[in-house]
């Protein structure tokens, strides 16, 4: 066993091109720009076609016509750059493409501060694109992480035929840490379904029941296809039915929450007859560890989940590990954006602790000892 | 390809064009269909781009693969397209409007050459919107928006195109014979092309302009417009060149391998360390070198950079942590070493350095003037040692203090590391500067 001393964004893609990615499109903005530059520097092993883009509009549409011709595209930014890539994200959920969409978090709003970290884009990638459709996103807690969900990201994009988001920050995106990556364990590769070659006619959206993901067809390929960002029908023509649209919609929402359970990763170390629980994500995950360590060595009991896939909410792990608490503490390096979605599963009777900060430091454990109430 | 040449590459599963009468978009998109028949290629390895704008809504018309994208984005898509499969015949057709809100995308494809074929449908105004205007507007034209005549300057697509270092462009009317074969013409081209093609807009830009053929003619005759070839100046096409480049490029970068931990750290707990000094002092770099020193002495490591975005001026600030165990927190709220190399680093971390308690260990640059702090200092001469042993060396230097004087490892894990970098003058400096280091603390 070897360990690399590398930093998140290195592990990112790694993950990336042990998925298979072959396409890169990226615009500089720290702190993501380390990721153009290590897929940059693996061309010659990889083959991966990697540029830089004029702007991130421009990035994440090479992104999806790159998908679109049967590449594994990937591309990276910050808070800045996912508001330029808004409109688009919106076309690749409609034009089910497959791509990961990295945002490596600093703090914000607008330029805000380009080197200090933040988690603040937990909602906003959520909701960053106007129509409110689900959307899936990962957030890992140390680099071994950011080398493993980004290739599970892939894995769902392919599968689900869906943009896929990686929600991490500067603290773990340019923090180097001792990490194996070749001990991490990850699961097959998935690529995208095919339409049979022998299939006369392609529909680009073909689903019978709403949850079904549509087989693909490269621009390039055998069959003719289309591809549209106004709405559509299931051939990609534009489409004025509102029971057609409402079909549409109700795909695009359904395939994602029919694959909920699968689309579920938590850490859970659950403490017998604990009545509080800390519910944590992203980096500040680690500092709820030391807390939860620190409570239980002071004699109390304490819960602890960490939710690596935010978007769709887990909620039916979350709902599980809430049995017969009566505290849940959601420390959170924003003003508390995820736990308005811990608030709505709590429902009366639990009480939700926030732990908030947005000073570009780290929440501390200490922070989470003291304001969540742990001592 | 079939055997019998195809007639059309238009397809009336939808009925007829969708454009208003008279409309030019009708006669471009018949001449496009007209130069894919002459040049036969296979339906499926062509492309239609177009986004939004009337002529957007050409795309399915056509029986090829065809993308339709955001406003002034297609492009975008097309550059995808066509970086993911050279191979492919990818023709963007977009508005003047479209050139307006993705003008960056016009000047950046024709810079960069990417083999695309662009065919500008500029009538002048959005027609899809009401007949606003565009940036291809006649000075004094009537508009939606310029209701007493346009008081911006048009811009000059052909021309634009050509400074941005377009290789083949053409400036093509709606009235032209031979719209057909310039449009085949610059599909042919291996390169960048574009035609711009001046349209009528039957709904809003003519009735509100007076603008029919006659007027376009004469528009361009008196404000020096020329029609046919602008630019034909070859040169290499980006695709070609990129995958050439990518094949021809066997050898990957030389990396450092992962580390098989050979010795025994003597930590029994996490230790954090802050090192603080100026940029160039390369104080990241020895960082780098003192965690991987401590991974081979069998410790887990975090390291993290604090610096301006500028280099070689300002503070370097580098916070790590050694640990026998895994590293969850990574901040360091009570550093157990800090290392001092100068003013600026001192400034950066001077509320740290204030509130340190007794257990913290401070190496100072002999020269600093501290602040008042509970830890214990300890001053060195690392600027003098430094200077000694070469530019660049003083982050060493202190480093091997530290190590000599504390034994978080042995000294021979942080030689080992030093040995790793890949430039051996570098190798030759850290080593000297290693030793000068551990002299500091043996000498006193």
């Amino acid at each position: 066993m070897g360990l690399e001393f590398i930093e998140g964004n290195e592990a990112i893609a790694r993950g990336a091109l042990a998925a298979g990615c072959s396409f890169f499109a990226g615009y500089p903005i720290t702190p993501a720009s380390s990721i153009l530059n290590h897929m940059q520097q693996r061309v010659a092993e990889t083959g991966c076609t990697v540029i830089q883009a004029e702007d991130e509009i421009a990035s994440i549409g090479f992104c999806i016509g790159a998908s679109m011709a049967g590449s594994k595209a990937l591309t990276a930014t910050s808070g800045p750059g996912i508001s330029l890539y808004s409109e688009n994200i919106g076309l690749a959920l409609i034009g089910e493409t497959p791509m990961v969409i990295v945002d490596v978090q600093r703090q914000g709003p607008s330029t805000g501060s380009a080197t200090k970290g933040a988690e603040g884009d937990i909602q906003f990638i959520r909701w960053g694109t106007s129509g409110g459709l689900p959307i899936i996103a990962l957030s890992p807690t140390t680099v071994g992480e950011a080398y493993e969900l980004t290739y599970r990201a892939f894995n769902f994009a392919e599968k689900f035929r869906t943009p896929v988001f990686i929600l991490t920050s500067k603290e773990i995106g340019l923090t180097r840490e001792s990490t194996d990556l070749e001990a991490i364990e990850l699961p097959e590769r998935v690529d995208r379904k095919l339409i049979a070659t022998e299939s006369e006619c392609y529909l680009p959206h073909a689903f019978d029941a709403p949850e079904d993901v549509p087989p693909f067809a490269p621009f390039g390929g055998d069959h003719i296809t289309r591809y549209t960002t106004s709405t559509h029908d299931q051939a990609a023509y534009l489409t004025t039915d509102p029971e057609t649209t409402q079909k549409m919609i109700d795909h695009y929402t359904s395939k994602i929450e029919a694959a909920a359970d699968e689309l579920t990763l938590v850490k859970e170390d659950f403490e017998d007859g604990a009545e509080v629980l800390v519910l944590s994500y992203g980096v500040i995950s680690r500092s709820a560890s030391v807390a939860v360590d620190e409570a239980r060595r002071a004699g109390r009991k304490v819960s602890s989940i960490v939710i690596q896939s935010l978007w769709p909410v887990p909620e039916k792990r979350i709902r599980a590990a809430m049995a017969g608490i009566r505290k849940v503490v959601v420390p959170e390096m924003n003003m508390g954006q995820y736990r308005r979605e811990i608030e709505r599963i709590a429902g009366a009777g639990v009480e939700v602790v926030g732990v908030n900060k947005m000073d570009t430091t780290l929440v501390s454990p200490k922070d989470i000892l003291t304001k969540g109430g742990l001592l | 390809m079939t055997d019998t040449p195809r007639q059309t590459y238009m397809t009336d599963a939808l009925g007829p064009l969708p454009f208003c009468p008279g409309c030019g978009h009708d006669t471009l998109i018949r001449a496009l269909d007209r130069a894919l028949v002459k040049l036969q290629p296979d339906p499926s390895k062509v492309v239609i781009v177009t986004d939004i704008g009337c002529i957007g809504l050409s795309d399915r018309y056509f029986a090829t693969s065809a993308f339709h994208g955001l406003h002034g984005r297609s492009i975008t898509y097309a550059c995808g397209l066509k970086l993911a499969r050279p191979d492919l015949t990818v023709i963007v057709l977009k508005g003047d409007g479209g050139c307006g809100i993705g003008g960056t995308h016009l000047l950046s494809v024709a810079r960069r050459n990417i083999g695309i074929t662009l065919i500008v449908a500029n009538n002048f105004n959005y027609g899809m919107t009401g007949g606003q205007h565009s940036v291809t507007t006649p000075v004094g034209g009537i508009t939606a928006s310029t209701p007493w005549g346009n008081l911006e300057g048009p811009m000059d697509l052909c021309a634009t195109a050509a400074a941005a270092g377009a290789s083949w462009v053409w400036r093509a009317n709606g009235f032209d014979k031979d719209l057909a074969d310039t449009i085949a013409n610059a599909i042919t081209q291996p390169t960048f092309s574009m035609v711009d093609c001046w349209e009528i807009c039957t709904a809003y830009y003519m009735p509100r302009n007076d603008m029919r053929k006659k007027q376009l003619l004469e528009f361009a005759e008196n404000n020096g417009y020329t029609f046919g070839l602008q630019v034909d100046k070859p040169r290499p096409e980006y695709t070609a060149q990129y995958r050439r480049i990518v094949d021809a490029a066997q050898t990957a970068p030389k990396r450092k391998s992962a580390i098989e931990p050979k010795l025994k750290g003597n930590l029994e707990k996490q230790t954090g360390i802050i090192v603080a000094g100026s940029a160039g002092q390369k104080i990241k770099s020895a960082a780098t070198t003192l965690s991987e020193a401590g991974i081979y002495a069998s410790l887990q490591a975090t390291q993290k950079d604090d610096y301006p975005i500028t280099i070689q001026t300002g503070h370097s600030v580098a916070e790590i942590i050694l640990s026998p165990d895994r590293i969850d927190y990574t901040g360091i709220d009570a550093p157990d070493y800090v290392v001092l190399l100068s003013a600026d680093g001192l400034k950066r971390i001077r509320s740290k350095v204030e509130s340190l308690d007794q257990n913290c260990v401070v190496y100072a640059e002999e020269s600093l003037e501290l602040p008042p702090t509970n830890a214990e200092v300890k001053r060195f001469a690392f600027v003098d040692t430094g200077k000694k042993a070469g530019r660049f060396s003083m982050a060493t230097v202190a480093l091997a203090t530290l190590i000599a004087d504390t034994d978080v490892f042995p000294l021979e894990a942080f030689d080992w590391a030093i040995q790793r970098g890949r430039n051996p003058a570098v190798v030759d400096l850290n080593t000297k500067a290693a030793a000068a280091g551990v002299e500091l603390v043996r000498g006193r």
